[in-house]
């Protein structure tokens, strides 16, 4: 039965081949060709970070130089910024806005949606996702959800604003806020579509990897990304629904009077009728979701990293399985330890002593990754291109964030730091900084694959990295001392409290970084467009990788391979590997791709 | 200062931007003699190698820098019995960060440099070491099994909110934007309240049961006063949305929360008064005064009074557009300051009586 198999796939792919008469409609837009929606999720991915980030510059300086007029804010926010000076609501709303984007548009939807679509038919062997079909409805009402969020920003009285984690009461009542009326309805709806888009591609992406891996490609040969995409999807169907519960209650609590979360409430010289809700049990709803997310946020970047650093360092990555096992427990444990966003919430102090406990444990395997990335560098052959420098780059921020929360993950010292900058600076570097080094990384990385064989250009792409790398640790470095001096987030400015004066400096150190790092960016950008049409041309293989996706012509074709899929003979980090006179296996290459066979003698890794 | 900050980060830039236009060249010089297009060449390994080397001494120097500079700015000495514990347990969990922290930093950009692509050179084909994986899981385990351990003997102690040692009964009430105390008077205990009878025009603005003989005696006030050394259980409310109740000096904190009352409880160990004469207090209110009298020499209107050093509330749960600005001054003082300030206070049940 074997032996008819790659005769039938033959047949499979012909008809792709003639049958299909692409229109502009069907092979631009409408497309159900993985490789064609996952760039649809990254340029849609980076229009909505250019967003995210755009909204943090204003608050940055407005935190910098609390109170100032600036041209750009009444240019940007208008009537939110009377004479240049910005108010109040709409400084909430901007921080508001841009942690909703840049969790979930940005690095939830632009990282695993383009590298899962792009990389898992890819590097698995399969001709295409599961249902193509579901894939182009999924990237589609992700689109729908973006522009959803786009339209909140211009509403009357102004986006959402209680924070990206809309703790109700603040975000049910629209007279506790203007951005908790229309705004908050536009921001339920969005989300609520995103979690639909992000649920259908999920699903896409498992039944893909169990069921469409090529021949020989077992579980124990698939690259660390598609493992790292794999139980990022797994997290995504087990959290997301959770959080359409929660905002489906609120939004019933918002317009048809119920009280799941709300009791007892007396605003603006009245009581309201609200009884027996508990905000509490939202948080609990919200966090259960919110704390799998950012492990959904950072595994692909862990993923991404792996395969960029193995293919880089010339090298197998360091204790293949211990990564494998170490997602899969962070997968585990990142699902029972939401409450650590809680401590201080009223809930049961018992409970935070077992959070405290899970968070503590999910510091072990993150360490682990840590200790096999560094490894995995001692004694390579670094080819330091771009996507390297920003590997290299994530675990060193990785490392910086993830210490804090040992801090932050501990009942008792999270009393007296919580919801200060200590936290800001602890997400930004551990999840949201690493996060985008993981996007970047994998951007230089299959650049080439994505855009037909066009590379980027790498000196622009060794700027960009410098000046990020210092950058970002010039804004959150300096940020800890903000947070360690007790100022709160989502403060407005803080010239209300004497004992925060001196603190200005800071402040304006770190909005200066972020100038300067955001500036980089463009230089990204300019890097990107400019070399998706005139981008040099590269070899079929540019990085000398082992992985299938680099034996698909660089002209992309329905169906990835023209001829057969391959078959896979070995694990994907065959690099530097010799024989016993130390001799490389294939001569004068130093790398062995999955699809050649075991040479005579040789034996697998796997064993 | 700053200013001089600014012009250095941009020297930096301005540095990394020359030095990349001539790796730039070299590139394009190298790529005359065997063309890598735009995949990475000797020199470039070589230049970035040496580039990942200097940003291991930018992270070293920016720690430094931070610490000189920004480190008198955290928080001072905990003025409550159980912050002693906090700030040691703190300190221990930061000595175990920054050792981590060096290490690994170290290791990272140093193999980066050392280990940068030769032509030619051969990778060690190494993909596992049981024994090496079992150290640094192992490790990990032990260090964090002791922190969890402190920490949750301390998390235990510190949310046990009991009635034991004859605690002070204060009432946080927080609204939009502001903050309300309540005492429970002579009797020490707080009698009902919901924000269902709140009753705006005869001033009861905390919703207290009128009819409940606890509430007459409760002493509603704007400012917190506690005597030191007694120990103060805290019951919060709030009316509209959720607040937190956080007192940084004080190592407190705890959200208030509509429809609930949550708890927190702590032990006063250091006045105001002798808060101010700290060293540490005089030199923050001495650097924070010189900038405010700059302010006032540069004609600036807001922000230039002199400062004096209290203990404060504030909000650190974001409720509204001036959430920022949400405080009360908390007034810790002996008890015979305290009873003499408690007996000038108006009760309820006077308040009431001034209404009829």
């Amino acid at each position: 039965m074997s032996a008819h198999a790659p005769a039938l796939t033959d047949d499979h792919a012909h008809d792709h081949g003639h049958h299909h008469k692409e229109t502009f409609i069907t092979k631009y837009i409408f497309s159900q060709d993985h490789k064609m929606i996952s760039k649809q999720y990254l340029i849609t991915g980076l229009i909505m970070g250019f967003i995210g980030i755009a909204m943090s510059l204003l608050f940055r300086m407005q935190l910098a130089w609390p109170g100032e007029s600036f041209p750009v804010f009444e240019a940007v926010l208008g009537k939110w910024a009377p004479d240049g000076v910005m108010d109040a609501d709409i400084y909430l709303a901007l921080v508001t806005i841009h942690g909703t984007i840049m969790v979930f548009f940005v690095l939830t939807a632009g990282l695993s949606g383009t590298f899962s679509n792009l990389l898992i038919p890819l590097q698995i062997g399969a001709r295409d996702m599961a249902s193509g079909f579901l894939n182009m409805i999924s990237y589609w009402l992700f689109f729908i959800s973006s522009v959803v969020m786009v339209i909140s920003l211009f509403v009357e009285a102004g986006p959402a604003a209680a924070g990206w984690t809309i703790y109700p009461p603040l975000s049910a009542l629209p007279m506790a806020q203007p951005g908790s009326g229309m705004g908050m309805t536009l921001w339920l709806v969005s989300m609520t579509i995103f979690i639909a888009s992000s649920l259908l591609g999920s699903l896409n992406y498992i039944v893909t990897v169990l069921n469409l891996r090529t021949k020989g490609m077992s579980m124990t040969r698939l690259p660390l990304t598609i493992w790292a995409f794999f139980v990022t999807a797994v997290i995504g169907v087990i959290s997301f629904p959770v959080l359409l519960s929660a905002g489906l209650l609120l939004l019933m609590d918002r317009s048809f009077g119920t009280s799941f979360f709300l009791s007892d409430i007396f605003i603006q010289g009245e009581v309201l009728h609200y009884q027996g809700g508990s905000p509490v049990l939202y948080e609990h709803l919200f966090w259960f979701l919110g704390h799998p997310e950012v492990y959904i946020v950072i595994l692909p970047a862990m993923g991404i990293v792996s395969e960029v650093m193995a293919v880089g360092a010339r090298k197998p990555i360091f204790g293949y399985r211990a990564m494998i096992a170490s997602i899969l427990a962070i997968a585990f444990l990142s699902t029972i330890v939401w409450g650590h966003h809680m401590f201080i919430s009223g809930m049961n102090p018992f409970l935070g002593s077992v959070f405290t406990f899970t968070t503590l444990l999910i510091a072990i395997p993150s360490g682990v990754k840590a200790f096999n990335w560094i490894t995995t560098l001692w004694k390579g052959n670094l080819q330091l291109n771009a996507g390297m420098l920003f590997s290299i780059g994530m675990v060193s921020t990785f490392i910086t964030g993830g210490l804090t929360g040992i801090i932050l993950g501990d009942s008792t010292l999270d009393i007296n730091v919580h919801d200060t900058y200590f936290v800001v600076a602890h997400f930004h570097l551990v999840m949201g900084i690493s996060a985008l080094y993981g996007l970047f990384a994998g951007v230089y990385h299959w650049f080439p694959k994505m855009f037909q064989g066009r590379m980027m250009n790498k000196n622009l792409g060794y700027v960009h990295f410098w000046i990020t790398a210092v950058g970002s640790y010039g804004i959150f470095f300096p940020m800890h001392f903000v947070g360690m001096a007790g100022v709160p987030r989502r403060y407005y400015q803080n010239t209300a409290f004497p004992m925060f004066d001196e603190l200005v400096d800071i402040q304006e150190l770190m909005t200066v970084f972020a100038l300067i790092t955001a500036a980089a960016q463009l230089i990204f950008v300019y890097n990107f467009v400019r070399s998706i049409f005139y981008g040099k041309r590269g070899p079929q293989n540019p990085w000398n990788a082992t992985t299938l996706e680099w034996t698909t012509p660089q002209k992309h074709i329905h169906g990835n391979w023209p001829g057969a899929i391959p078959e896979v003979h070995r694990w994907c980090y065959d690099y530097s590997k010799v024989d016993e006179n130390g001799e490389y296996i294939i001569p004068g290459q130093d790398f062995v791709p999955q699809h050649i066979p075991l040479q005579e003698g040789e034996e697998d890794y796997e064993h | 200062m700053t200013a001089l900050l600014t012009i250095s980060v941009l020297v930096l830039v301005a540095i990394a931007i020359w030095q990349m236009t001539k790796i730039f060249e070299l590139s394009q010089l190298h790529a005359k003699k065997s063309d890598r297009g735009e995949v990475a060449t000797d020199e470039d390994n070589k230049n970035n190698g040496i580039l990942m080397f200097a940003f291991l001494v930018f992270i070293y120097v920016l720690t430094i820098f931070s610490f000189w500079k920004y480190g008198k700015f955290i928080l001072p000495e905990a003025a409550s019995a159980h912050g002693d514990t906090y700030d040691t347990l703190l300190l221990w969990s930061f000595v175990v960060i920054f050792v981590t922290q060096t290490i690994t930093q170290f290791l990272l950009h140093y193999f980066a440099y050392k280990y940068r692509g030769k032509e030619g050179k051969k990778a060690l084909f190494y993909a596992d070491n049981d024994r090496l994986e079992f150290i640094w899981t192992i490790i990990p385990v032990i260090v964090l099994a002791g922190l969890i351990l402190w920490g949750l003997f301390t998390w235990t102690d510190i949310m046990d909110v009991n009635e034991e040692d004859d605690p002070l009964i204060v009432e946080l009430y927080a609204q939009q934007y502001n903050w309300t105390a309540r005492y429970g008077g002579e009797d020490n205990v707080l009698g009902g309240a919901n924000v269902r009878m709140i009753d705006i025009n005869r001033a009861n603005v905390l919703g207290l049961d009128e009819s409940d003989p606890n509430a007459t005696d409760d002493v509603i006030v704007k400012e917190l006063h506690l005597p030191v050394g007694r120990k103060v259980n805290f019951k919060m409310r709030a009316q509209d949305v959720l607040h937190s109740a956080y007192m940084p000096h004080f190592r407190a904190q705890m959200n208030c929360v509509p429809g609930m009352i949550t708890e927190f409880s702590f032990t006063p160990t250091i006045t105001t008064a002798e808060m101010r004469l700290k060293p540490e207090i005089i030199d923050k209110v001495a650097r924070t005064n010189a900038l405010r009298a700059e302010r006032a020499a540069a004609g600036e209107t807001e922000n230039i009074d002199p400062w004096e050093f209290d203990f404060i509330l504030l909000c650190n749960k974001i409720c509204g557009r001036s959430h920022y600005n949400m405080q009360m001054k908390i007034i810790v003082e002996t008890q015979e300051e305290y009873e003499a300030w408690i007996a000038e206070q108006q009760t309820f049940g006077q308040t009431m009586a001034m209404n009829e």
